[in-house]
């Protein structure tokens, strides 16, 4: 804890990461990614008006790409303006803060994806039929995948900023990355957010049930309920939800997507293990709650049952619960890789899995990009949302 | 009462009141003793294929039924147990190993330390751990297929950051203590600090979400075989293999019966152990 001590560490601690880096990934790989790292960790030291003008000029630059690609560079430049306008006057500092952190940090994934896929061995061009080094050469600067990751980190970041676009698939000829992702985006997230409402739902509904009566028989069975939902593999739940409704009983379809019908086995199956979990916090947050001495006082100036639970209750139930669903939406997207995988929907997940099987590093660098977005994205909006309902938040910075 | 009790004696008897709790470990040690152990005693062979006696139904010489290919399915049941309990624990201790130094060194020192590893931290977090575990998976494909090592590797890569944050956010607090300024006063260096005084009182709870770590390890092993990255046998490969030849003409509901029950009666009693174990180890903590 001494400053001595303090440096030392530091300086032990960059010099030992960097070594192992740089004999781990080669030296040209190693100290970018130490130089990329120190560009995310350095945003720390971000006062409030530097984390603004960053945050701003950052946030800017990401809305003017993601408008260009969707319209054209009119909308975004016009989106951009309005965009940087409104986030510096008017954002919470926090959210500028972050959104500082979070663009390097993409720029650093992107890369460390890169170093990753190309250590993998096989190359998108290794099951080509006619693969003469020639052929392989022309196809590489085609689909501009020199044989050098940071080559490639290179030219991908090119078409990124400059170009605004994903770039082509390897496999999939003549569509790009965008062409692929875009029709699959809405299924993921129909699924996703689907199986969000149900799990935060049912689990609210289920935890606070039995953190109202603790140890009563309703508490037992829907911890009992909750438990089996923590313990078994969702592509288990899945399957015997598959055999029981889709195969004995017929009411469902088995797998696919189309209907309304067909993502009731998907969503349930997604949602199950976060309606276990979210059962848990929010039976823990209402027992808290239930003890406090503002629910006595409440009921010594004659409040009505109803009014408690409403009123203080659902409370403490939700507290513990909003601060899940940022890992909860995260782990739903992870789980959608494999609940996609068994149902057969056509989301992102597939193309990740597949493009990753296939070495499609174009594919996988533009899920991941995707995925990383989403997932931080709604961290952002659930710390808001913290920060709102709980009064104590407020006030910090 | 004459004799002192400390929090470790005191947390040693709320668990031993606690019967859910004991009966989840020896659920626990019953089936790890039975994976590890039967094979060898029944001289049980998950390898041999008996094409003619394929698809076998429980019972008549085989006691679990065959699979596709004739093998016998209480061995491979085991023996997949063997490879799923082994790379939950690995696992886990690598987690418990770097997420409590990381966690400790930040917490420690504090200041720009902490917040920079603590970015780096935050940085991982905002990453799908799956796509980590994926990429790293890819790396070892041909090198090492099926093979556990690289599986526990991915696992405990992504298994260290909520130990990591835990221990820091109790060290932080910790280092702040008049036992921790006494024994700076006396003259204790840094790494004598951290690991007499600081780490002692983070065991607790380390070993609570230790304990909870196994089971989320096992499932994510589970979602790698099911995705076909995983290892060559273990339960969530037995379940994913079984998953594949749901059809609605002719059910092998053993095949996927079995390996789902002891998956799921393992992971229940781990959590049962561990919710007990966090009851004792931090009473005000009852969620």
């Amino acid at each position: 804890m001494t400053s001595r001590g303090r440096a030392v560490t530091g300086v032990v601690g960059v010099a030992v990461a960097t070594a192992g880096l740089a004999v781990a990934l080669g030296p040209l790989s190693g100290v970018m990614l130490v130089l990329g790292l120190a560009l995310v960790a350095s945003t720390a030291w971000l006062g409030p008006r530097g984390a603004r003008v960053v945050g701003t000029l950052l946030g800017t630059l990401v809305v003017f790409g993601v408008a260009r690609a969707a319209w054209n560079p009119v909308v975004g430049a016009v989106l951009a303006v309005v965009f940087g306008v409104l986030a510096f006057r008017s954002l919470p500092t926090m959210v500028m803060r972050r959104i500082a952190f979070l663009v390097p940090s993409l720029v650093v994934l992107i890369f460390t994806t890169t170093l990753l896929m190309y250590r993998a061995p096989g190359s998108p061009f290794a099951q080509e039929r006619v693969a003469t080094p020639q052929v392989e050469a022309a196809l590489r600067a085609h689909y501009g995948v020199p044989k050098s990751a940071t080559a490639f980190f290179g030219i991908y970041m090119k078409r990124l900023v400059v170009d605004g676009t994903l770039g082509p698939s390897i496999k999939v000829q003549g569509r790009s990355v965008e062409q692929l992702l875009a029709p699959a985006l809405p299924v993921s997230m129909t699924l996703g957010l689907l199986a969000l409402v149900i799990a935060t739902v049912t689990g609210l509904a289920l935890g606070l049930r039995a953190g109202l009566e603790p140890n009563s028989p309703a508490d037992y069975a829907s911890m009992g309920l909750v438990l089996v939902g923590v313990s078994l593999p969702s592509f288990v739940i899945g399957a015997a939800l598959m055999i029981v409704f889709a195969l004995k009983l017929g009411v469902l379809p088995v797998a696919g997507w189309g209907g309304y019908k067909h993502l009731v086995m998907p969503a349930v199956t997604l949602a199950l293990p976060y309606s276990a979990y979210i059962a848990r916090l929010a039976r823990g947050g209402t027992i808290e709650v239930m003890q406090q001495d503002f629910v006595r006082t409440a009921r010594a100036k004659g409040a009505s049952e109803r009014d408690v639970v409403l009123r203080h209750a659902l409370r403490g139930a939700i507290l513990p619960v909003v601060s899940f669903l940022g890992p909860a939406a995260a782990g739903i997207l992870t789980g959608s890789f494999v609940v996609e995988t068994l149902f057969d929907v056509p989301g992102v997940g597939q193309w990740f899995v597949r493009g990753a099987i296939n070495r499609d590093y174009s594919v996988v660098l533009g899920t991941a990009i995707l995925y990383a977005s989403l997932v931080t994205g709604f961290n952002l909006l659930v710390d808001l949302a913290y920060a709102w309902l709980d009064p104590r938040v407020r006030g910090q910075p | 009462m004459s004799e002192s009790r400390g929090p470790w004696s005191d947390a040693y008897r709320r668990l031993a009141r606690n019967r859910l709790a004991l009966a989840g470990a020896a659920v626990v040690a019953l089936v790890t003793g039975l994976c590890f152990f039967l094979p060898a005693l029944l001289g049980l062979d998950p390898a041999t294929t008996n094409p003619s006696l394929a698809h076998l139904p429980p019972g008549s010489g085989h006691l679990l039924g065959t699979d596709g290919l004739g093998r016998d399915y209480l061995a491979r049941v085991l023996v997949g147990g063997q490879t799923s309990l082994l790379i939950g624990f690995a696992a886990t201790v690598a987690s418990v190993v770097v997420g409590v130094l990381y966690g400790a060194i930040s917490g420690y020192y504090g200041g720009r330390i902490d917040e920079v590893m603590m970015r780096f931290v935050d940085f991982l977090y905002g990453v799908p751990y799956m796509f980590l575990v994926i990429l790293i998976m890819l790396l070892f494909s041909e090198t090492a297929r099926g093979n556990p090592l690289p599986v526990f590797l991915a696992l405990g890569l992504v298994e260290w950051l909520t130990m990591a944050r835990v221990v820091r956010g109790q060290v932080l607090t910790l280092r702040e203590r008049e036992f921790v300024l006494a024994a700076r006063l006396l003259g204790a260096g840094d790494l004598h600090v951290i690991f007499r005084h600081i780490l002692p009182n983070v065991a607790g709870i380390v070993t609570v979400y230790a304990t909870l770590t196994v089971p989320a390890v096992i499932i994510l092993e589970s979602f790698l075989s099911f995705l076909g990255l995983g290892v060559k046998l273990s339960w969530g490969q037995l379940v994913a293999e079984a998953v594949g030849v749901v059809n609605p003409i002719r059910s092998y509901w053993w095949l996927l019966l079995w390996p789902s029950v002891l998956l799921a009666t393992t992971l229940l009693s781990l959590n049962f152990f561990g919710d007990g174990l966090r009851d004792a180890v931090d009473p005000k903590a009852r969620r």
